[in-house]
Order: structure tokens, then sequence, then C-alpha cells
């Protein structure tokens, strides 16, 4: 095809000098490796200071409240896949667990076990994900390859279970699709049981790295009350001295009956940041390790339901459908037109691996949603690097980026 | 005649719902239920007017007034431990009532409660802002003002956050297509190569299931392929396409019942 000329000027775009008072806009992003997304962020510096910041979004804005407006709910289960996709079963239940408090099903309780497994592998692929790439920005390849090759390990398991790698849509409203695979368990103690040596292992080669300690002690230091005010949540929060953990102060599935403790730190620097993240990949471990007894003692009592019984809302079981005729009638309704919540409205909140991830669903009776806001907790941590980077350099940037562990296909939606 | 369809809401409907179908509600339970969250009501009422108030699914929603909006917050934060805005939007009832309701979830984690307070606006009516007392409010007032057009009064930077600065229209109102408007259609070709290449280019599709019969360059003819670049006439070539397996599908023409597997786990 011959070229066609365009409107947009490539040379040079990027950097204006102004002359007059010595100050550089620079533009960082939207494609830089090290944004972990489509982040824009101009940058006024005095020098290698950064003075000014001002985070530019919405490159990967995709219109997922429209979208969910358009669409019955179990249809706009896939779609939640894409907002964190780093962990997006922790999406799928946050939207899962929503519907369920509009409609007020009760999920039977080995189908809350298997949910909580795949919650805590995606928040420990998450956090690997997380270090990996941190550690990529700052120079640490092998620190990068180390954590890939964990979180390859547990995206088998998980392909195993779904069929998928990233975008699971494992979770159903109502339950989940799927008993686990015979595997699971011994893949999972075995990727367990190596856990900590490897988590040793990236402490290792970190703790007393110059370089990162250089890059994360007493850099980017975000103050309790900045915290709150910015609507931080999660390691973020927790790193700012508020301990507070959704999954411990307003308990859902069976995390009132797990034992784990709520890793935090008032230091409320990159490094206090990092060491929440390995310590809360610890305490995921030592939860999965309670799920598989949970999960056994629900073998051995005889608890094979997964699915919800609410034939209004969910589809029966497919033996049911394939034998009689009115589940098979309720099944072709619930596919074709949607199950249709009462009117009313509901905020749930669940702790992602990121923070607070909130569905707010409202409901006018229709089989699509009248409203649906999603709180995503990587928009707020994007926000507060309005004032978090003015006063650091250059190099701290990138640092202070992979430490908020933002992901853009929460940011945007 | 044509049906007539609404303009002031284009969203999807059902398209088929029982006549007696009367949907049930969602369980409001009385303030006084809850000693904490009484408590909390009482000290709004003390200051400001509430217009409604109960607890539904352990939340407690309030209803002020749109003026007290700030001061409700600033009690709230300052006196009630509700430290954290977690959520702050709008929901458009433009097309039955003419108005916007807005909502904003707090949080105490204190208490572990969390309350959502909610007022109504005219269609056209600005808000003030709450972004001196809780800096979340800065993105997201900007991302309402983005998605609904509601201003907000006293805000530092009241520009669009999601779309672009030059966007036109918003796109969450119920008037606003799915697919995105005519503006929608030509903006990145106005933006990229001006006004007098629209002929040249088209408009941007963005209905991802469309089949275009005449379009034999691109993927448009999904299903029903013909050679790149055919002139499609109206009586082009058929292509013959065979998904089936050599020798027609595999039937079981007769049960046997040793070689099979009995399932007895259904979950399986």
């Amino acid at each position: 095809m011959a070229q066609v000329k365009n409107r947009l000027n490539p040379f040079f775009e990027n950097i204006t000098f102004d002359r007059e008072d010595n100050e550089m806009i620079l533009n960082f992003g939207p494609q830089h490796p090290s944004a972990h997304g489509q982040l824009r962020l101009m940058l006024h510096l005095q020098q290698e200071q950064i003075t000014k910041a001002h985070p530019d979004i919405g490159y990967l804005h995709r219109g997922m409240e429209k979208m969910a407006e358009n669409m019955i709910y179990n249809e706009f289960m896939p779609t939640t896949d894409r907002m964190d996709y780093i962990a997006s079963s922790s999406n799928n239940y946050g939207f899962a667990l929503a519907v369920e408090k509009l409609v007020g099903l009760e999920v039977p309780r080995r189908a809350k076990v298997i949910r909580m497994m795949l919650l805590e592998i995606n928040r420990l692929m998450s956090h690997l994900f997380w270090l990996a790439t941190t550690a990529l920005d700052i120079g640490a390849m092998t620190v990068f390859l180390f954590a890939f090759r964990e979180r390859e390990y547990l995206m088998d398991i998980i392909e195993g279970y779904c069929g998928a790698r990233l975008t699971h849509a494992a979770i159903r409203i109502g339950g989940v699709p799927l008993d686990i695979q015979d595997s699971f368990i011994t893949q999972l103690r075995v990727f367990l049981d190596k856990l900590p040596q490897n988590i040793k292992d990236y402490e290792d080669l970190l703790n007393t790295n110059r370089i990162w300690l250089m890059r994360m002690e007493e850099v980017g230091i975000v103050s309790t009350e900045m915290a709150l005010s910015w609507g931080c949540t999660g390691p973020m929060l927790r790193a700012s001295g508020v301990q507070w953990d959704i999954r411990k102060e307003e308990p859902y599935e069976l995390y009132d009956e797990v034992e784990f403790n709520v890793p935090w730190s008032d230091k409320g620097d990159n490094f206090a940041r990092y060491r929440i993240y390995m310590e809360e990949m610890r305490e995921s471990a030592k939860i999965l390790y309670q799920t598989i007894t949970m999960y056994q003692k629900c073998v051995k009592d005889g608890q094979t339901e997964l699915m919800a019984h609410s034939p209004k809302y969910i589809s029966a079981p497919k033996l049911d459908i394939m034998t009689q005729n009115y589940s098979l009638m309720q099944h072709f309704v619930l596919v074709t037109q949607g199950m249709r919540p009462p009117v009313g409205e509901v905020y749930v909140a669940t702790e992602s691996p990121k923070g607070e991830l909130g569905f707010y669903i409202n409901s006018q009776g229709g089989p699509y949603p009248y409203r649906l806001k999603l709180r995503a907790p990587s928009f707020w941590h994007t926000g507060i690097l309005t004032d978090l980077l003015p006063g650091h350099y250059i190099p701290d940037v990138v640092s202070i980026i992979g430490t908020t562990n933002i992901v853009f296909g929460e940011v945007d939606r | 005649m044509r049906e007539y369809t609404p303009k002031d809401d284009v969203q999807k409907k059902a398209y088929y719902t029982d006549r007696f179908y009367v949907s049930p509600q969602v369980p409001k339970s009385p303030v006084e239920s809850d000693e904490v969250f009484a408590a909390d009501l009482a000290a709004i009422k003390a200051k400001f007017e509430v217009t409604d108030a109960y607890i539904q699914v352990e939340q407690m929603v309030v209803f002020i007034k749109p003026e007290d909006n700030f001061g409700v917050l600033e009690l709230m934060k300052e006196e009630l431990e509700y430290t954290q805005l977690s959520e702050l939007s709008a929901i458009d009832w433009i097309a039955k009532e003419n108005r916007f309701e807005i909502f904003y979830q707090m949080l105490s984690m204190n208490k572990r409660k969390r309350i959502r307070v909610k007022m109504f606006i005219e269609n056209g009516q600005a808000v003030n802002s709450v972004e001196k007392l809780f800096r979340s409010a800065d993105w997201s007032e900007r991302e309402m003002f983005d998605m609904f057009g509601i201003e907000a009064n006293g805000h530092p930077f009241m520009k669009r956050i999601l779309m672009p600065y030059d966007w036109q229209g918003s796109p969450l109102l119920k008037t606003y297509p799915l697919q995105g408007d005519e503006f929608a259609a030509w903006y990145e070709v106005d933006k990229i190569y001006g006004k007098e290449s629209r002929d040249i280019i088209g408009p941007e599709i963005r209905d991802t299931a469309r089949v275009d019969r005449y379009d034999s360059q691109r993927f448009a003819r999904l299903g029903h392929e013909v050679p790149k670049g055919t002139k499609i006439t109206g009586n082009e070539p058929k292509n013959e396409q065979n998904y089936q397996e050599d020798g027609g599908v595999f039937m079981v023409k007769k049960f046997d019942k040793k070689d099979s597997v009995v399932i007895d786990d259904p979950q399986r």
C-alpha cells in the first residue's frame, strides 16, 4: 500500500525545552516498558528533580461499565477478566459475590473452598508478577526469571483447572463450574513446599542488594493521611501504617475459619511495600495449606454440591437439565434472557491482590444491571502519583510506579 | 407504521418480560436495627436534613440535600471516623425523572462500617467538590464529569480523564449508544488524516460482528471466503467448504455397554 501522510508529527514531540526558567517537561510513556501498561506521565523537571507530575490515563479504556449495562449478568463475567488481568479470578470473584449478595444466594461449602484456593493462587501469581517486573525495572534480571518460573507453575495449575492461563473466568455466580482436577492438590503441594525456599532466594538476592536498597529505602514515602485521603487500599495502605485487610475485617467466604496474619508497616516507603508483598506470599501459602485440609474434609463428608440451589437465578446441575424438562426450560430462559435480580443496590468490596476491589450494582429488576460501577484499587494508586512523585528524582519514578503495583486494565477499565 | 423506540434510553432492553412479572425487592431494614448506624445517623440529622435512610445489604444508605454534600462528608470524616471515600459516581435517571443520583461510598476502618451517602441533582446542575476533604475525589469527580458531564464546583482541574480532552458527549449517559455516536465514528479519521479523507477511509466500524459481502480484501466475509481481491458482483463463485470429517460424522449405531464408561459422579 502507498504511504498515507498523516497529521501526527512524529519527531521530537516528546520533549519540550523551556529556556526561560530551565524547566523541562518530560513525557514518560504511554509506551514506556516500565510504566506497567499504558501510563503517560507528564513530568516537570528541574535538573533531575520532579517538580510536578501529571498522570494521564485512558489509553486502555474499553468502557466496561457501559458494556455491563448492555449485558446479562453471566455474560459480563468474562469481561471482568480483562480488568486486573494478572489475577483475573479475583475480579470474577468480586463480581460474583456482589451479584450473590444482591440476590441473596448461599454458596455450597465445597465451592467456597475451591474459590478460596483460586483466590489465593491468584494472589500469589499477582505478587510474583509484581516482584518479577519491579525487579526487572530496577535491573535485577535474575529475580525476574526466578519469579516468572514460579508463576508459570501456578499458571499450569490454573490452566489445568479452567483451561486458561490469564483470563480464567473460573468462577460463576452461585459457585464454581467444576470440581478441581485430580492432580490439583498434588501439584499445589509440590509448589507450596518449595515456595519458602524460593522466597528466601529472592530475598537473598534483594534484601542486601545495594542498588535495590538505593531505589527502595526512604523512597516514595506515603504518609498515613495521604494513603487514607487518596483511597489507597491493600499493600499500599498496609505499608503506610494501617493494618486493614478486608479478608480479616469484613470476612467473606471462609476467611474467618483460616488462620493468617496481616503484615503491615509504618514506614510507608518502597521497601516497606516490598516487604509486605513478600510476607503476603508466605501468608497466602499458609492459607492454601489450610484450604487443602478443608477441601479434603469436604470430600470426606460427601459435600459434592458446587453451585447454589436457586432455580430462579441459577441453572440446575447438568444432570437435571439433561433429564428433567422443567430444569431444561429454566436453563434455557436463564441463558437466553438472563437472571433478573431483585430491585435494589449493593456495594461489595473484596481484597484483591492490589487492594479493595468493589462492585457497585444498581438493579432495577431487569436482566441488565441499571448501573454498575467498578471500584478498582489501581485507579487511586495511579492518582496518588500526582502527589507522590514531586520531590523525587527521575530514577525513583520507575521504582515508585513499580511498588504501587498498578495494572492498566484496571485503571482504565 | 414502525414501532416507536424511545430515544432517551438506548441501552439494551429485555426483549420479553412476562406481563404478570413483579420483581422482588432487596430487603431494607430500619436504621434502628444497628446501634452504630443509628448513632451516626443521629449525628448527621442533628446538623443536616436527611430525606431518607435505611440499611440495605449490611450498609446504611442516607439521602441528603445536594447543597449539604461537603458539610455531611466533612462531619463524617472529622467526627464520625469515616476516613475513606472509597467511591463516588452518578446514576442517570434523566429518562425517568430528568435528574441524576450521586453516591458517595464511605468507609470507617475503626467501626468497620460502610455508609452510602446519596443525593439527587437536576440535569445540568453542578455539585460541590469534596476534593478538599478527600484527595481521591480529585480523580473520581473528573471521571464523573467525563462520563456524565456533571461538573464539580471548586475542583482544581475539571478535565476529562479517561476519554480524550477534545471528546464530545458523555459515554455513560443512557442516551449514548453502546457502539458510539456519529462523532465517535469519525473521531480518529478526522484527527489523524483530516476531514478531507473521510470519503477514502470511511467511518470507524465498531460492530465486531459485521459482515461485508463486498469486501474481499479483509476478513469481512468470514465463512464465505473468496480469493483475495475478487470483484463481487452478486454472482461470485461459490467456495465449497466442508467442515465435516471424511466419511461423514461418527454416529453410534449400536450401543455396546461393555466398552462404555459409566460416569457416576455427576459433577465430573
